[in-house]
């Protein structure tokens, strides 16, 4: 047996945070210990980079496969990747070690929890994206509500206690009915084995209403309108690093869960449901862009533009095309990267003037010129402006749109244009105009951590945005054979 | 008589409890000795039980009105394992309230020999002396703090209306016998016609005063009041101990004689669990009281237990067995938790008292936070898994519904687990509690904890042991 690469990756982070549960955090330590949790997650994200380096992008099937007895007779450990799910670990264990270095200001009681109950969601995080094995990945996907409900609800902000709860309650409502689903595709099938049920494929009579339990549960995580009101909350009352984790990786979940099961497992019931995603997804796009532009708290702007930005991910999905899937995915990375830098950069200037309201700020350009510029490359990154990742994505979600359906591409489109709105307005409010409140005067620019970080996530973003090969390279074998099947089980339907 | 020696361990029990109350009569200040004393009579009978357990061929007795299979001995063994634990917890807190006294031990052993006779019992009358020998010392138990009010008020709270139902279930004894002229289960399952609708009379009753002991709801009534009022060592003995007879005894009864009648009382079950998952998860949110509220998580546990029992099948019985199992161990660290909450010897036991309890107790209140996730069954806790395998077996009977209510109204108790979990991580810190305890109570927060944590990585153990239990 070979190295296994995939379970070192899950458990890592475990085990560095059982190692900071027995460290104290006090005075000095507070430092050590972020040390500890940096050092296993940059360690697990070269693992990762290396993981991306082993993989075979020439065939579909899934690779570094480990399969393990786990309860005699009924479920395997299973875990792999195939190219739609590498790139998400990528994500999940590039994007950890940035969330460590930025708890510096925001984070200063219970340090060492903190980053115990981040690292305890980077194994959740990364065993979701590697299961292969539906019980399997219900458990990591239900399990990552533990430590974001205390993220949330023991470092957040005044209205935590509501947040918290309303993500949690939410999130298990619609996941308990993928349980339901979960146990009878094991009655009807006799294995949760995702490779063997791709290769059995679920009688068609039972999928739509199983179809309808996994997207009671994605459409809840993803978040779709109208079961989306708990996102803003969540995010406006996190801590800036739990705000990052739950738009960059966690959002991803659901959206990869409609890729990998709804799509993979349900063909039949992807198609009778696609007009039902579509019409969800153009009022997603067009509805909460328009709330977006009415918010006065930044954070609340950039979770409902989150939102929006999924409506694209999820029309892209199920336009069931070569481009429309690799734009999901390709957005999906890019409104990873760009929704962390944006929190992050509300949570550069909340740090400084304990104040996320647009009306506090104002003509900042000239007082913090450093932040400017990156915030301006991450606003224009969200608005898709070509460059960046976030237009390699958006543009590719409506080419497969405008094939499949003119009037929903259409209205996507529309969103683009508000989604332009909004975000520039929102720069022009906080950067530029009239410097009003002196307050503003004494704020200091970025320091060396926050230049980092930002950094780090600016380059992959204009990166990919000028050269997305890399990843498409990655997905686009698996996507290819995902919808040959998908085609296949539709057409011998008929 | 042949394998008289399968009944050692009830012997061996009834010896005890009699030398015991001498021993109590003749010595002064014996309650330490007869504690311990007790304490090793509990761990031999589990080991005697346990060497019962290697062999597993089916033996009756006494004209088959007992009856030794895997099942029974391996709920005697939780029977009696959980009582231990009980005993061995509890002496700090009967002592600050100057009740540990030498009954205490020996009612407990009286009660787990009703138990145990109840969980052997293949006749109606075998099962009935059982059942009023338990209920009898769990009497006395409730009230055992007599001097408080509540404690008093519980006792005979729980008397009267055990009685009530005590009376029900011989009636439907009755009517069994009537219609059948046996009171063995043997005898009746060859006996009886199944068109005669008295009999299913007779099972309603029965099945009414069963509810009643592992309070399912609409039955529930009394737990609540009981739970609160009485000492919180007995509160932790009746939350688990007395539901383990009670359901083995509905397994045997509805499985053995009544297993053609599955369409009678199929539905009887089902409401009863429903009923019991949704009244337990709802009621509970309203509760100040954490006793009053674990009294409420039980009834809505039982809900859980009894979905299993209802599928009529032997994986749901053994899914049912696997729930109490794992109940009763988070149950133990939840109640270890509970004896904790003592600060210049008064026990606290409001959920406010738990209020901001991370910040100086981090290792009890992660200790508490992973039990209370796990009674929410959220994975990767063994919470999830015990109703995991409910869930499985009740839909591989294509009881959808009740599938569905179960898993919902899991929502619906998250939020009174999640309520508990608010106060203690998030809400502002009180004085701390004292922190000399007892090691045996460390011990046993621990070694739960451990268990529940630690459940995904070895789940098959669990049912490898259970599913040698074969009913039907």
């Amino acid at each position: 047996m070979n190295f296994p690469i995939l379970s070192s990756l899950i458990l890592l982070p475990s085990i560095g945070a059982l190692f900071l549960f027995f460290t104290k955090s006090k005075g000095e330590n507070k430092i050590t210990a972020k040390y500890v949790a940096l050092f296993t997650s940059l360690v697990n994200f070269f693992l990762s980079i290396y993981l991306w380096f082993l993989f075979d992008q020439t065939t579909s099937t899934f690779q570094f496969v480990e399969d393990r007895i786990w309860i005699k007779g009924l479920i395997n450990y299973k875990v792999g990747v195939d190219g739609i799910s590498i790139l998400f670990i990528i994500l999940t264990t590039f994007i950890t070690p940035l969330c460590i270095i930025s708890v510096n200001n925001s984070v200063t009681k219970r340090l060492n929890e903190f980053l115990i109950a981040i690292l305890v969601m980077e194994t959740f995080m990364i065993g979701v994206f590697c299961s292969l094995d539906l019980v399997v990945f219900y458990l990591f996907f239900e399990a990552g509500l533990i430590p974001m409900f205390l993220i949330i609800g023991i470092w957040g902000g005044a209205r935590r206690v509501y947040s918290a709860f309303k993500f949690f309650l939410f999130t298990l409502l619609g996941s308990v009915l993928m349980l339901v689903a979960i146990i009878s595709i094991y009655w009807i099938t006799g294995t949760t084995d995702v490779v063997q049920l791709y290769e059995l494929g679920i009688d068609t009579k039972y999928q739509n209403l199983l179809w309808l339990a996994f997207f009671s549960s994605f459409a809840v995580k993803t978040p779709m309108w109208p079961v989306h009101t708990w996102l803003p909350d969540a995010h406006v009352e996190a801590p800036t690093a739990g705000s990052v984790l739950l738009a960059a990786i966690l959002l991803k979940m659901a959206g990869y869960g409609f890729i990998r099961f709804s799509l993979g497992l349900f063909p039949s019931a992807s198609e009778v449901f696609t007009p039902l995603i579509y019409t969800l997804s153009v009022i997603a796009i067009i509805f909460t862009s328009l709330i977006a532009l009415m918010q006065e708290d930044m954070k609340k702007l950039i979770a409902y533009s989150s939102v929006a930005h999924m409506g694209f991910v999820t029309l892209g999905i199920f336009t069931i095309q070569q481009q429309g899937i690799e734009g999901s995915i390709i957005q999906m990375i890019s409104h990873g990267l760009v929704s962390a830098a944006l929190f992050l950069c509300v949570g550069v200037v909340y740090d400084r003037m304990h104040s996320r309201l647009i009306a506090t700020y104002g003509g900042i350009v000239n007082v913090i010129p450093k932040y400017a510029i990156l915030f301006m490359v991450f606003t224009l990154a969200a608005l898709g402006l070509p460059g960046t990742s976030g237009f390699v994505g958006e543009f590719l979600i409506l080419m497969a749109a405008f094939k499949d359906n003119f009037l929903v591409a259409v209205l996507a489109s529309l969103g683009v244009i508000i989604g332009a709105a909004y975000m520039l307005w929102l720069y022009k409010r906080v950067i530029f105009g009239k410097l009003i409140n002196s307050e503003l005067k004494k704020m200091i620019d970025l320091n060396k951590s926050e230049a980092f970080t930002l950094t780090c996530l600016a380059i992959p973003t204009l990166y990919f945005g000028f050269y997305p090969e890399p990843l498409i390279n990655t997905i686009e074998v698996s996507i290819r054979d995902l919808i040959d099947t998908y085609n296949f089980s539709v057409a011998s339907k008929q | 008589m042949n394998n008289i020696e399968l009944i050692f361990p009830e012997i061996f029990i009834s010896l005890s409890i009699m030398f015991l109350l001498i021993l109590g009569v003749f010595k002064k200040d014996s309650s330490k000795i007869i504690h311990n004393i007790s304490l090793l009579v509990l761990l031999i009978t589990a080991v005697i039980t346990f060497n019962e357990i290697l062999s597993i061929n089916p033996t009756t007795l006494f004209n088959e009105s007992i009856i030794i299979d895997y099942l029974s001995s391996f709920m005697k063994i939780i029977t009696l394992l959980a009582a231990f634990v009980v005993l061995l917890i509890s002496s700090n807190y009967l002592r600050t309230f100057k009740i540990f006294k030498i009954e205490y031990p020996i009612l407990i052993l009286s009660s787990v020999l009703g138990m145990m006779i109840m969980i052997s019992s293949n006749d109606l009358i075998v099962f009935y002396m059982g059942l009023e020998l338990q209920s009898l010392a769990l009497y006395v138990l409730a009230t055992f703090n007599r001097d408080q009010l509540k404690s008093s008020e519980a006792g005979l709270k729980y008397f009267v209306l055990s009685a009530l139902s005590s009376g029900l279930l011989l009636y439907g004894c009755s009517l069994i016998y009537g219609f059948t002229g046996s009171t063995n289960f043997n005898v009746i399952s060859t006996q009886f016609n199944t068109n005669e609708y008295v009999i299913t009379f007779g099972i309603v009753f029965i099945l009414v005063g069963l509810a009643f002991k592992i309070s399912a709801v609409p039955f529930h009534m009394w737990a609540p009041d009981v739970y609160e009022g009485s000492p919180t060592s007995v509160t932790l003995f009746f939350t688990m101990v007395p539901k383990i007879a009670a359901l083995t005894v509905f397994i045997r009864f509805l499985y053995v004689p009544f297993l053609n009648l599955i369409d009678q009382w199929q539905m009887i079950l089902v409401f009863l669990s429903i009923a019991s998952m949704l009244f337990g998860a709802i009621a509970a949110i309203g509760q100040k009281n954490l006793k009053r509220l674990i009294a409420y998580s039980s009834i809505s546990h039982i809900g859980y237990a009894l979905a299993g029992l209802a599928t009529g099948s032997n994986e749901g019985i053994q899914s049912s067995v696997i729930y109490m199992t794992i109940y009763i161990i988070m149950n133990l660290g939840f109640f270890s938790c509970l004896l904790m909450m003592r600060r210049n010897n008064i026990y606290y036991e409001q959920i406010d008292d738990l209020s901001g309890l991370s910040k100086n107790h981090p290792l009890l209140s992660i200790s508490l936070l992973i039990i209370l996730f796990s009674l929410a069954g959220i994975p990767p806790l063994a919470g999830f898994f015990a109703k995991f395998y409910i869930f499985k077996s009740v839909i591989e009977q294509s009881m959808y519904f009740l599938a569905i209510v179960g898993l919902l109204s899991t929502v619906v108790a998250a939020f009174y687990y999640l309520r508990i979990i608010k106060i203690m991580y998030f809400d502002e810190e009180k004085d701390s509690y004292d922190k000399d305890h007892n090691l045996w109570l460390k011990l046993s927060l621990t070694v739960s904890t451990i268990l529940i944590l630690m459940y995904f990585i070895f789940p098959s153990e669990l049912i490898d042991v259970v599913s040698k239990i074969n009913i039907i």
